[in-house]
């Protein structure tokens, strides 16, 4: 990505886009678990996710190779990103990129006590204001797995269903409805 | 009534006959049943006799059912142009599945359908046979099925007033359909699993006017399942090719959940709100829910006590 250097300090991380997987990317991007080992592990209970990747918008990630450093920290409306900040709605008004994208390390998030926590761990994030569903999540209750019941499972995280700037899960276009008896030429 | 609609019966003899004739009639009868039996199903009469003089499931010799899904999978590989395989996986020991669906959850997108469809192939069309049937009702009646219809076709799901409830085979405690089956070619497995013998079911429809819950289909005409769209892994019990005139129905994917794996249903469900386990281990999904979330079971007056729990998760 080529972006003029004014932008570069723009403080909105690069975000999870929910529309593309990050498998549809040509090679990986770095991953945060080599991130220096500042990353923190994950909680016990959860030790075990075999996460689907974060679905990042194509080329966003990281976020470093435009925002090399900390930017300005100001909410205001942004140049660049402004289709994020379009359909960001996520709880109050008020809510800002760096209430979640960390400023300092952009390839990483940060909670409220301000530890930094990859993307790949965004559920604990999510967790901080959703804690029952985070509890359900936990132990299978909320969210969906895939794979194997009593083995191996791959677990899905919250942006792999909740697009994390407008999470409300949208309408779907359902499939056919069942062909009456009366209509199947019997 | 014309002569092609009237019923090959064989007259007896009535007048004129010796002493020998009534064994004579008897044998007479028996070679033209085989006859047509061999004629109506194509087969070698041999072969035809050997099924028809097979034990019930249960009762084979593991080398005779062995032998048996072989001959299976060698005709259908030849039929569908694939390497078919039909396996007879036996209940897993310390197993009995449960199955969540959260009511909340739910938004009606039909997903489960046709997962399940192309995982169990099912008859696509004429006869169509669809094992999950999703019941759109208002939120103002709750569950009523005086206010439910299946045959809803929005732009757009969920619909504003309305929520959703999949019915499919609540694999009861106390089945009514195994019950009423007079030749016990359905019955239900240490698993919680009830399953069907196609070959041995008589296609009488006894246990689909006996099911509650109208999860039991039957094939009034030849199944119609593109070779392109058929699974070639299957098992005896589960999703292998069926024939005409026999009941069909939900059997949790056993040829993926006695592997292990989740059923397709919970696999393609794009709001999660299916949830499947082992009921005996308190650490499973289904457990959790049951622990944690207000649950409760479809026609519960019933008292079929099945193994299937809707539940809200909100």
């Amino acid at each position: 990505m080529n972006i003029p250097s004014w932008r570069a300090v723009l403080p909105l991380a690069a975000a999870a886009l929910v529309a593309v997987p990050l498998a549809a990317l040509g090679g990986p991007p770095p991953t945060p678990a080599k991130a220096p080992a500042k990353a923190p592990a994950p909680a016990a209970a959860v030790q075990d996710i075999q996460a689907e990747p974060p679905p990042f918008s194509e080329g966003i990630f990281p976020c470093s190779q435009c925002h090399d450093k900390a930017g300005d920290p100001t909410p205001r409306q942004l140049a660049f990103h402004d289709d994020l900040q379009a359909e960001l709605h996520h709880g109050p008004p008020s809510r800002w990129c760096l209430d979640c994208h960390d400023n300092g390390k952009r390839d990483f998030l940060h909670l409220i006590n301000g530890k930094q926590i990859p993307f790949t761990e965004s559920y604990e994030l999510c967790g901080q204001c959703h804690g029952d569903k985070y509890r359900d999540w936990k132990v299978g209750v909320h969210g969906k797995r895939t794979g194997m019941w009593d083995g191996k499972k791959t677990y899905f995280l919250c942006v792999n269903c909740h697009n994390p700037h407008n999470p409300r899960f949208k309408a779907l276009k359902p499939e056919p409805p069942p062909i009456p008896p009366q209509e199947q030429g019997r | 009534m014309s002569d092609r609609n009237r019923l090959p019966v064989i007259q007896d003899e009535t007048a004129g006959c010796g002493a020998d004739s009534p064994s004579r009639r008897d044998f007479l009868r028996t070679a033209a049943a085989g006859a047509v039996i061999a004629a109506v199903s194509g087969c070698k009469p041999d072969a035809v006799v050997e099924e028809l003089q097979r034990r019930h499931l249960t009762e084979l010799s593991p080398a005779r059912l062995q032998e048996m899904l072989g001959k299976l999978e060698k005709k259908w590989s030849a039929q569908y142009g694939k390497a078919v395989t039909v396996g007879a996986r036996p209940p897993m020991p310390g197993v009995n599945f449960g199955y969540g669906l959260d009511l909340s959850r739910c938004i009606g997108c039909r997903r489960c359908v046709y997962a399940c469809v192309k995982e169990n192939n099912q008859s696509r069309k004429n006869p169509q046979i669809q094992w999950i049937r999703v019941l759109q009702m208002d939120k103002e009646h709750g569950v009523a099925l005086n206010h439910a219809t299946p045959y809803y076709d929005p732009e757009k799901v969920p619909e504003p007033g309305h929520f959703y409830m999949p019915v499919q085979c609540q694999q009861c405690r106390h089945p009514p359909c195994t019950k009423v089956c007079p030749v016990k070619a359905t019955w239900k497995d240490p698993d919680g699993i009830v399953v069907i013998d196609y070959d041995w079911c008589i296609g009488c429809r006894c246990c689909t006017a006996a099911c509650p819950y109208g999860a039991r289909k039957f094939n009034w005409a030849e199944p119609n399942l593109p070779a392109a769209e058929m699974n070639p892994v299957t098992d005896y019990l589960g999703n292998r090719p069926r024939p005409m005139g026999v009941v069909e129905k939900c059997t949790f994917c056993l040829q993926r959940s006695r592997s292990g794996r989740y059923p397709a249903c919970v696999e393609i469900c794009p709001v999660g709100a299916r949830k499947f386990g082992n009921l005996l281990d308190p650490e499973s999904e289904i457990r959790q829910v049951m622990e944690r979330k207000r649950v409760f079971i479809f026609k519960e007056e019933l008292a079929t006590e099945p193994q299937f729990y809707y539940f809200y998760a909100t």
